[in-house]
Parts: C-alpha cells; structure tokens; sequence
C-alpha cells in the first residue's frame, strides 16, 4: 500500500477510531463520511471503539495474502466488537486449532505484515484471545 | 422497455490459453457468436464488454476500442463494464437495456478475461482487489479467505459439512466432463476434496474455482428482429441487479449475499415466474459453499439445506433442479469478466436443446447468477424459450 494512501488512515487504524451518527446514534467502523441511514440529516464524529468483541466468523489461512507470507497459517476473523460494528482482523497469539466461533477476544496493537516495498512497516490491530 | 431475445452466442476453449492472446480470444468468440446468430457484422449497432482487470492481467485499458477495432466494427459504440467477476453479467444486462430501450435493434455483450500472462500469486493479488484494499486485504484477508468466513459461519449455523461442499464440486467437474470448453474434463471423488491441499480452512484447493482465460459472446436484438432471423430465439424475460457492502464485516449477513436475494427478487418478477419455474440455473460457484449460499438465496431450497439438497443429488443433471450443467465456474473455469456471458451462453444451448450429453430434459426456463467480489455485485437473469 502506496505510503500516502496508509498515512491518511493513521488515526482510525492506530486507535480504533470509527465515527458516531449524532442524529441516530449509530457507531459506524470503518468510518465513513456519510452515515448511511441517515444520509444528508446525519451529523458523523470520531468514536473511539471499545477494545473488545467476539468473534463471529474464522478461517485458518494456508496461501497468504501478499506480505504475508511469513506468517502462515494465520487466523484471519470477523469480530464483532461490543460497540456494535464487526471488522476484519487476524487473531494473534493463538494456535489457529484454538479458535472458535463466539470467543471472546480483545483488540491488540500489532505489526501487521513483512515490510513493504517502500521499506514502511505497517501497523494495525489484531484480535487476541481473553481466556477464562 | 420492448422485449429483447438472445439471437446467438459463442464460446471459446477455457483454459490456461498460453499460445492465445487476448485480442485473438475475444475475436474466436465474437466469430462464433456472430456466425451462431446468421446476422451481418454490419447489422450491429453497439456493444458492451465485461472484463474485470485487463490493466492489472495484461496492462492494458481501454480494451473497448481495441475490441470494436479487431471485430472490424468501428465506429459502433463500445462500452467496457467492470463489476469485478460480476463484469459479464452487467454488460449483459446493459445490452439488454440498450436493445430494450429502442436505442440499437442488435447489440453484442461480451466478456473476457486473460488472466495467465501474470504469474498465479499476481492474478490472486489482482483478484483480491474486487474485496476491500483498505480494510480487509491490509489485514491479511485473501479472495478465498473471505468466502471461507461465510463457510465457517454456514457451517457453524447450519451445519454444513465439508463432504457437502466437496459435493458441489464433484458435481460441476461431472458435468464439465460433457463440455468440450470446460477447462477440467475430469471426474472427482469427494475424498479428492477432502485431501486436497489446504488453502484457507475450511476450503481446500479442489473447493476453489481456477484461474483461466477465455472470452464469451451474445447477440442480442429486439424480439421482434429476433423473430425474423431465427427460428429458436431465447427471451431475456427478467433482469435484476443489487449492490450491497464490499467488505464483508459491514453486512448485514455472512450466510446469505443480500445483493443476490435482491437482484433475484426483481428478475423474478420482471419474468413473471417464481423459483419452482425454474429448469435449470447456473450459478456463481466460484468457490462450492458460494453455490450451496446461492441456491439458497434463490430459493430453489430452504435456507441452510443448500448442502443436504446438493449431496441427495438434487442440483444434479436428471435431478429437480439442474444447477451448472456446464461445469460452473469450477468445473468449466473462470476467467471472470467472461463468466457472467458465459452462464448465459449455456442457458440459451439448454433452451434450444443444443447441450448434448449435459441436455436437461424439456428446459423452457433458465437462470443465470453472477456475482461481483464477495457479493458486493449481483445480477441475475432469467431466460426463456421464444418459440
Ligand atoms: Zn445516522
């Protein structure tokens, strides 16, 4: 990713960061300049999100994605965070056999792949386990 | 808008093509097509081309001009529509607005894709780019990573096996046994499946749909032409297209793609018919839990029975409803901006009985589903016999 283009998503990937609708109080993640229920009557703000969430979907990932290849088999999830919104995200510091649909995670800050082409490394959060 | 029919259609060879280039592809189908619909070159009016990522497989745009150019049509309008793998399918449906519209009486749509003169980890790069750069691919998602999500989730609220999925896939490589185009004439077992390589769990290589060149073409004309050129016309009698999120984690579902429940919902009833109607679909199984989802969606079971109904044979060639007598995307390959023409190009071959060993008894009515990405793009056609 061209750095410019990951330099402007700094505060949301860095901190988590959505947007809130003030009309109909909706927590939006990823964020968005628009709310989409409300349109032109909604009125967006930055929402930092709670670091928590389940996970509502997994796969254990064999042929990586480019740039990650140092990291399989990695666990790539849906989470639902407990703000409302889901994201997409690996969940780290597991064995991929662990992982199970409705586990309860938190969202940690993470390197997220080799580094790129333009000798950037890129960060961003990953999901990781909360055991009983 | 005026009734519009399909009055001829072509396909080239699927495959890794590597002695073929992308302007002779398109050409051999447009050829075939022109020369399946009896009509002069001269007779068309314009034409719209489906083609998803030619800048990133062979470094070239613009391939609108370059098409009309080659076919020798210039200066008819020509119109590239890209909707990821969805691209055939809307240029399909653009056709059809077009000829529908009163604007042109005979107009093209074609779809191509030469997707091997990049290595395979730069075409599943370029492929990855129909999913969101910003926030899934960044985080490690791949094209397969996403559908393998909606499988889990399937299996986790329906439960879904990974024998029925393998079903889907032995199926459509039986059926492209019988299709001298499909790229994969070769039966599978589904113990195949089940031990092939790992890609993204639960789907396994033999669960993915390949990476393949090919072009398709269909001729398109007002029903009334239609009726004077050819004894067999084909009626599009529905058209339907839906958007939903591109990112998987902001729908509203991971068990079912919204997009095709909606698009299906307006063909169906532009068409006049409900899904018992149907004789035979083909669907977008671009990877097996993707055609256990559509037939879901578009009712020709009960939600979360789409892999029971597949393994008792249903979607079968002789079963209730026959669903990708051409092979799919899995057995016959998918090079994806051709792959919505070509869903149609065999649909009208089933309708006038011309499928051969893979001919589904009486077929009067069929369906074509194309999806775009991970769903974020659905279009659905339903065809029926004009005679
Ligand atoms: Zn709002």
């Amino acid at each position: 990713m061209a750095v410019p283009r990951f330099w402007r998503e700094i505060p949301n990937r860095y901190n988590l960061v959505g947007a809130r609708c003030g009309n109909c109080n909706k927590i939006l993640f990823p964020p968005r300049s628009i709310c989409p229920f409300c349109r032109r009557m909604g009125k967006l703000e930055p929402y930092r999100l709670k670091r928590k969430g389940k996970v509502f979907s997994y796969t254990v990932v064999h042929v990586a994605a480019e740039g990650f290849e140092d990291q399989v088999p990695y666990v790539l999830a849906i989470i639902e965070l407990e703000d409302g919104p889901s994201l997409t995200a690996q969940i780290t510091d597991c064995n991929p056999d662990e992982v199970k649909i409705g586990d309860e995670v938190e969202m940690v800050f993470r390197r997220m792949g080799e580094e790129s082409q333009d000798g950037v490394i890129y960060y961003g959060f990953k999901g990781r386990l909360i055991k009983p | 808008m005026r009734d519009v029919a399909v009055i001829g259609v072509g396909l080239t060879k699927f495959g890794e093509l590597w002695d073929v280039s992308f302007r002779e592809l398109m050409m051999e189908a447009g050829a075939r097509a022109i020369e399946n619909s009896g009509i002069d070159g001269k007779q068309i009016g314009a034409m719209y081309v489906g083609n998803m990522s030619s800048g990133q497989f062979i470094r070239q745009e613009h391939i609108s001009s370059i098409v009309a150019d080659h076919a020798g049509l210039v200066p008819i309008p020509s119109t590239r529509v890209e909707g990821a793998c969805a691209s055939g399918g809307l240029a399909l449906r653009q056709a059809i607005i077009d000829v529908g519209s009163g604007l042109h009486d005979i107009v093209v749509a074609a779809g191509i894709e030469k997707m091997t003169d990049v290595l395979a980890g730069v075409a599943t790069g370029a492929l990855a780019t129909a999913a969101d750069q910003e926030w899934e691919v960044f985080v490690g998602a791949t094209f397969p990573g996403l559908y393998a999500l909606m499988a889990r989730r399937h299996m986790y609220e329906f439960g879904t096996t990974e024998e029925q999925m393998a079903a889907v896939a032995v199926k459509n490589h039986r059926n492209a046994c019988f299709n001298t185009c499909a790229q994969y004439q070769m039966e599978i077992t589904v113990d195949d499946v089940m031990k092939s390589p790992p890609v993204t769990l639960p789907l396994k290589l033999l669960d993915c749909s390949p990476i393949t060149d090919g072009a398709a073409c269909a001729i398109l004309a007002s029903a009334e032409k239609a009726r004077k050129l050819t004894d067999t016309p084909v009626l599009v009698a529905g058209t339907g297209q839906a958007s939903d999120a591109i990112s998987l984690h902001s729908r509203t579902s991971l068990t079912s793609l919204q997009a095709t429940i909606e698009a299906a919902r307006k063909a169906y009833k532009m068409a006049g018919v409900k899904p018992d109607d149907i004789d035979l679909a083909e669907v977008h199984d671009c990877f097996t839990i993707a055609e256990i989802m559509a037939i879901e969606d578009l009712e020709f079971c009960k939600k979360g029975e789409g892999g029971k109904v597949t393994e008792q044979g249903e979607t079968a060639i002789g079963g209730r409803i026959p669903v990708n007598t051409s092979g799919g995307l899995k057995g016959k390959g998918h090079p994806v901006g051709a792959t919505g023409i070509a869903q149609v190009v065999e649909i009208v071959q089933q309708l006038r009985g011309e499928a051969g060993k893979r001919q589904v008894d009486g077929a009067e009515i069929g369906l074509a589903h194309n999806v775009g990405g991970s769903g974020g793009t659905a279009v659905v056609h339903v065809l029926r016999r004009g005679d």
